[in-house]
């Protein structure tokens, strides 16, 4: 087989044992690979409603067909498991060497079962592998789990992926930290891996992946690189990285800033992409694979956090800089350095101190109750003890640990009110108040509160439709870019090439119309890489399939229409300062949306897929599954 | 004289690595970084993240040919790339040791070990490098670049602080 390896290998932490099995073309024609085989494996691999850190949930890790190749910016994987943040579909990508590795040791997906009794790390050698004791490993941060095992292997080829203190301590956001500064940081993962005392996945592959059309793969990927990669829109992402946004979003009045009590602010102006190279000029990095490289190293030179090196990106600038009412970059690349060696995810850790220092200023939380910090907005010098806290679990971090839902239901006092998330996964910075499509994309993501499932926000910031306006035909519209970001994250591309693709493309926008040219252009892509030829419309098709798969894998966990709700702060409290001042997301205009899109989907008033719709996608026996279940 | 040979200039370089993976689509016909002969260092640590594509140099004395102990390399006059004589090659591995680059690449299937030999003048990852960090040119014609760079620097230094 072409492109894909065809096998996947399952390792059993209780027993010790390993076993493979091998993948047929109709199921990687119906799955595609990445998000599609972790949520199928996923499905499948357990039972309904199994405890999220208990040795019968599986964590599967995914490559796609293009992982490995020379497709550009393809070096990625995804992970997927039961979240402990959120009890429903824990998904979540990172970039790097490792999947790439996982190819060339010949898998397509590598499937966790079980428990270790103590602390273990896997060594996958090409066909072999071996089970390590990590007891040395257990209480050291991912950086130090890194260069102690790449010490203890010997080689500089092996890609690592590990947890820190956080999963350990099975802090429910806890990320997976690859190459120090590429995170798979949402929905909890590093903690569902600290669960089973797993420390560590090493990987050596030596391995090759053959692919049907080389020469052709050569001369499109050349003229890529060459072409659309150098092009205006991405030269300025490479020079600002994901961080150009800061300014953008401020301007526009959706920046959420202290806790989204405010949507802009003057502290933008020292954390925007554009303050940050003309004053640290961060050194311009690729993942593994990516002829764009977006990544922004930045070291800190001077002050009290001379020393700091860490990769910023928006979310992060946002989550633990703005959205806590911190202006002073090198905090920021502290608290990011901190959250990657210690292994946070940084939206949900900086979501959740946001709230509490919410919680302080109001009174909801007194000075003893937080360890007799002064959490005020600002205070980054208490963020980053929280942050140590948190993911060691001691004193108020104890309580942080367990997300900004939980945390806000314990506490209450109307702290639920400002607790940013969806199902229980933490907002990232786009305030949708101002932006009803992103709005919606938002709260009907499988995974929670989040922007990388629909990417909405390019129909908002591109201009493609009222972004203050609650249109019903927003449903259809953000199911379509809900399957083509799916399929994106089953090949798996990286995001970032929808500046490179949008270039290339002769309906540019990010319309229907460019998402029909982009699929053209992947299926010509998949077909040179695999020798299956897999039509646009197809692909289209396994996007909706894998779409409505997660959709039914949260229905058997207990997802109800309700829970797709936003944050009253979201549908009650109008947009406060800026050019967005007054704009809010009301339960009305969002149930208009909502069921919209359930429309589009072919979903009941429930959000159940009809039977219909599942028989067109080759989804029925799921649904017929779940009824014996119940 | 001296020869061409795929120079990197790190201040370009991204070290995303694509290099590695032209390398062994156009030598061996697959996708393999163990199988190329250009290797991306990515070095991080605390305080250092540098990242630079490395192959062979082509120097003009080259030491692998004379610790070849079988007589296996030979440097070509006219473009300095070193050949394998795969039927005097054991892969022994002393030539390893005698390169400073890490330029030499052992073929665990082939037995024998392989060098760049920049694809006849035509370097296949210079044609696909995207930040044209890799470049084929000459040590003259990097000390050129570099000269040229070195003014503009001083430029931008004396600019600043005006």
């Amino acid at each position: 087989m072409f492109g894909y390896t065809s096998k996947i290998v399952y390792v059993d932490l209780t027993k010790r044992r390993i076993r493979f099995e091998v993948l047929k073309e109709g199921f990687l024609r119906k799955y595609v690979g990445g998000i599609g085989f972790g949520t199928y494996l996923l499905y499948h691999g357990t039972e309904p409603n199994v405890d999220p850190f208990g040795p019968e949930n599986v964590l599967v890790f995914a490559a796609g067909p293009f992982t490995g190749t020379v497709v550009p910016s393809c070096g990625r994987y995804v992970v997927e498991a039961k979240s402990p943040l959120t009890n429903i579909l824990g998904v979540t990508l990172s970039s790097g060497p490792w999947g790439p590795r996982l190819k060339y040791a010949g898998y397509d997906a590598l499937i966790i079962l079980g428990k270790s009794d103590k602390p273990v790390y896997l060594f996958i050698d090409d066909d072999s592998v071996d089970f390590i004791d990590a007891s040395a490993l257990w209480g050291k941060d991912t950086w130090e789990t890194d260069d102690l095992i790449r010490e203890e292997i010997e080689d500089e080829n092996v890609a690592i992926a590990a947890i820190g203190p956080a999963g350990e301590k099975l802090v429910r956001f806890a990320a997976i930290t690859n190459d120090r500064n590429r995170q798979a940081g949402r929905t909890g993962m590093g903690a569902v891996m600290g669960s089973k005392n797993l420390k560590a996945i090493a990987v050596r592959g030596t391995k090759e992946i053959a692919v049907a059309k080389l020469d052709d793969l050569m001369e499109i990927c050349r003229n890529f690189y060459r072409g659309s990669f150098r092009g205006e829109s991405v030269k300025r992402f490479i020079k600002y990285g994901t961080a150009q946004s800061v300014s953008t979003l401020n301007y526009l009045g959706v920046e959420p800033v202290r806790n989204w009590l405010e949507s802009s602010s003057e502290l933008a102006e020292n954390v925007c992409g554009e303050y940050i190279r003309e004053h640290y000029d961060p050194k311009v990095t690729a993942c593994w694979g990516c002829p764009t490289g977006c990544d922004q190293i930045t070291s800190i030179e001077e002050g009290p956090f001379k020393g700091t090196v860490a990769s910023v990106e928006y979310e992060t600038i946002y989550a633990l800089g703005l959205n806590c009412g911190v202006g002073h970059f090198p905090a920021i690349v502290k608290a990011t350095e901190l959250c990657d060696r210690l292994g946070l995810d940084t939206i949900s850790a900086g979501v959740t101190i946001a709230w509490a220092m919410e919680c302080y200023e109001k009174g909801i939380l007194k000075k003893k109750q937080v360890d007799d910090l002064d959490l005020r907005f600002g205070n980054y010098e208490a963020e980053i003890q929280i942050l140590r806290k948190m993911a060691l679990r001691e004193g108020i971090g104890d309580l942080l640990a367990e997300g900004v839902k939980r945390a806000s239901e314990k506490v209450g006092k109307g702290s639920e009110h400002f607790a940013m998330h969806n199902k229980g996964l933490e907002l990232p910075g786009f305030d949708i108040r101002g932006l009803k499509a992103c709005g919606l994309g938002f709260n009907t993501s499988p995974r929670g509160g989040c922007h990388m499932r629909s990417s909405a926000y390019v129909l908002d910031l591109g201009g493609r439709v009222d972004r203050f306006k609650a249109d019903p035909k927003l449903g259809k519209m953000v199911m379509d870019q809900e399957d083509f970001c799916v399929i994106r994250d089953a090949l798996i591309l990286c995001s970032t090439t929808r500046y490179a693709f949008d270039a290339s493309l002769a309906a540019p926008g990010f319309s229907n119309e460019s998402m029909n040219q982009a699929f053209a252009y992947v299926s010509n892509l998949y077909s040179l890489v695999t020798g299956i030829s897999l039509a646009k419309d197809e692909l289209w098709k396994a996007g909706e399939r894998i779409s409505n798969l997660q959709k039914l894998y949260n229905l058997r966990e207990g997802w109800k229409r309700q829970d797709d709700y936003p944050p009253p702060r979201i549908m009650e409290d109008p947009i406060s300062n800026g050019t967005s001042k007054g704009s809010v997301l009301t339960k009305e205009e969002f149930e208009l949306m909502h069921q919209a899109y359930f429309d589009a989907r072919g979903w009941s008033v429930e959000g159940i897929p009809r039977r219909q719709k599942l028989a067109e996608l080759g989804l029925i026996h799921v649904m017929e599954d779940m009824k014996e279940d119940e | 004289m001296s020869h061409r040979s795929v120079v990197c200039d790190y201040e370009k370089c991204i070290g995303c690595g694509l290099c590695e993976l032209v390398c062994s689509a156009e030598k061996e016909r697959v996708f393999n970084p163990s199988l190329s002969r250009i290797h991306v260092v990515n070095i991080r640590s605390a305080h250092a993240f540098e990242n630079m594509s490395l192959t062979c140099r082509l120097c003009e004395v080259p030491s692998c040919v004379a610790s070849c102990p079988r007589k296996a390399l030979r440097a070509n006059e006219r473009t300095g790339t070193i050949s394998v004589n795969d039927s005097k090659c054991d892969g022994c591995s002393w030539c390893f040791n005698a390169c400073d680059f890490g330029a030499i690449l052992f073929h665990p299937a082939r037995r024998t070990v392989r060098i760049c030999d920049l694809c006849d003048g035509d370097a296949k990852c210079v044609k696909f490098c995207p930040t044209r960090a890799l470049q084929l040119i000459t040590p003259n014609q990097v000390s050129t670049k570099m000269r040229k760079r070195a003014v503009e620097k001083r430029r931008m230094s004396l600019l600043s602080r005006v």
